[in-house]
């Protein structure tokens, strides 16, 4: 790693302060992705502030039926948190199915949102990599693209977001709370917080330099039938090749998102009209404008037999 | 992580550290790792850029006061500060489980995270466990069902363990479990899915999961 200088950060309003006035420095919570991209010298902050005393610890209900999540809640907490398994089981089931019980012990709410992609060019600093060094070119497009995006994509960058807990947080439709430099706070949809890649892909969210994450809202319980599935190269601890996160009712109508086929959790509302349908016409219209290479155009017929088989599961 | 070229890479990369490993096991065996000094690099930072931070944290029961280097990990911390060896590095990204340890009640990777976020903290190694007198059950679970061969991965095999049973316990539901509602059962599905953090080189994983099921019938 390369030398840096570390401080814990007293609150959130302070926090933010110190990150804005230095563009090399980086929030640290759970550590468990950015201190692998630091020993890679992927990332290298030259100040690091710790956020874990902060106290964004806490799962609240809302006045309004929902849940607020603290930034620093972690994985297992989450996952486990009695009125999450009972009505928002598909957040429970994602964030089962990402990492270890060890990374899931440390991983926040507020690092899964931000959570880099698994990209092997990103992670191999002597290939070129438009995320990694703007401009530098996207080695990915014409190579080793077997886990990378089919739809979302651009010309600069084929990468994928990695996350589980996104995927659900979007099907969820989660509102991402923030407290920006100058101590105001602000409320971002979930749909609107992961960027497109476009020509620009190493900006990944709408965050603005120092914006820290305080929390994560949910809506109250949606109803229905809950389900994450997830298709992977193992059957444990892997990143996805495709999942399908999404709530069912009784009447067949419902919602869905995808990971591992996009640089953002993938939904399309207009999408759900066909649900009762089945998965073909909902992937046609969810996948449509999809640009697979060779080597990963097997995630299109795999999505739609992921969705099929939830569909399956949800009719019991 | 999924990948065959990608894998290709990783243990190319696992198995370069591995050897470093060993080769500076050569340098200060085991046996006299006690009382070796440490060697500078964590304790004191090399290059001056940045100043050494002062951290206390409690390690199997004693109080402990280091001052680091801020890149220091809480593995390196212990396996250097402290010369509790026992604790592995393994790939040191966080994908082998080798440097599992338990941090206020909980199984971490010791090698993602850095030493200095855990002022106050309290950490369980394996040499916290038990003694060669005094094996914790796990530990001679571990034996019993000769739950290792060459023995690398074991003691975070062991960490983990017993933190999975802790889990359970407190009702902590994991990817297989069908219920969300319900308390986790104990069998092997479970067993196995919650210890896919901890790989074994050897290949141990038949009888890792017959010694953890063994602590666990006794416990019921």
């Amino acid at each position: 790693m390369k030398p840096f200088t570390y401080e814990r950060a007293a609150s959130p309003a302070e926090a933010a302060r110190a990150a804005a006035d230095r563009p090399d420095a980086r929030f640290i919570a759970g550590g468990t992705n950015l201190l692998d991209l630091m020993k890679l010298q992927i990332e290298t902050p030259a100040h690091l502030i710790d956020v874990n005393g902060l106290g964004l610890d806490k799962i609240e209900a809302k006045p309004d039926g929902g849940l607020r999540i603290g930034a620093l809640v972690r994985n297992t907490d989450l996952a486990a948190d009695a009125r999450v398994r009972r009505d928002y089981a598909v957040l429970s089931r994602a964030l089962l199915s990402g990492a270890s019980g060890q990374l899931r012990n440390r991983a926040t709410t507020a690092g899964n949102l931000l959570q880099r992609t698994r990209c092997p060019y990103f992670y191999d600093t002597n290939m070129a990599c438009n995320k990694r060094r703007p401009g530098s070119g996207c080695s990915a497009l014409g190579g080793y693209s077997r886990q990378l995006a089919v739809v979302g994509a651009s010309e600069a960058c084929i990468a994928t977001h990695p996350g589980d807990m996104p995927v659900a947080m979007r099907v969820l439709d989660a509102t991402v709370e923030t407290m920006t430099p100058k101590g105001q706070t602000r409320t971002i949809p979930i749909a609107d917080f992961h960027r497109l890649p476009g020509d620009t892909p190493e900006i990944e969210t709408v965050l603005e330099r120092g914006e820290l994450i305080t929390s994560v809202t949910l809506p109250k319980p949606a109803g229905g039938t809950h389900h994450y599935r997830k298709v992977r190269d193992r059957a444990s601890y892997a990143f996805a090749l495709v999942s399908v996160a999404a709530i069912v009712q009784p009447d067949g109508s419902g919602r869905v998102a995808l990971g591992g086929v996009a640089p953002k959790p993938w939904r399309n509302e207009d999408a759900e009209a066909d649900m009762a349908r089945g998965a073909k016409p909902v992937m046609a219209r969810l996948l449509a404008g999809a640009k697979p290479t060779e080597e990963n155009k097997f995630k299109l017929p795999l999505a739609e037999r992921a969705l099929a088989a939830v569909l399956a599961d949800a009719k019991g | 992580m999924a990948s065959p070229r990608e894998n290709d890479v990783k243990r190319r990369t696992l198995m370069a550290a591995t050897v470093a490993t060993a080769a500076v096991g050569a340098v200060a065996p085991r046996a006299g790792a006690q009382t070796t000094p440490a060697p500078p690099a964590p304790q004191a930072p090399s290059s001056g850029a940045v100043p050494a931070l002062k951290i206390s944290f409690t390690v199997n029961g004693k109080p402990r006061d280091l001052e680091l280097d801020p890149r220091t990990t809480l593995l390196d911390a212990l396996r250097e500060g402290l010369h509790l060896g026992g604790t592995k590095k393994g790939c040191d990204h966080g994908q082998c489980g080798a440097c599992t340890v338990i941090l206020d009640g909980r199984r971490i990777n010791s090698c993602l995270t850095l030493a200095v976020m855990h002022q106050g903290g309290e950490i369980t190694t394996i040499e916290g466990l038990g003694t060669p007198d005094k094996l914790h059950p796990m530990q001679a679970a571990f034996v019993k069902h000769d739950g290792y061969q060459c023995g690398y991965c074991t003691p975070g095999q062991i960490c983990s363990a017993v933190a999975v049973l802790a889990e359970i316990e407190a009702g902590i539901p994991s990817h297989v479990t069908a219920d969300l509602n319900a308390k986790p059962p104990l069998d092997d599905a479970e067993l196995r899915e919650r210890m896919s953090g901890n790989i074994c080189r050897c290949g141990a994983y038949s009888n890792i999961v017959e010694a953890i099921g063994d602590v666990a019938g006794r416990k019921a």
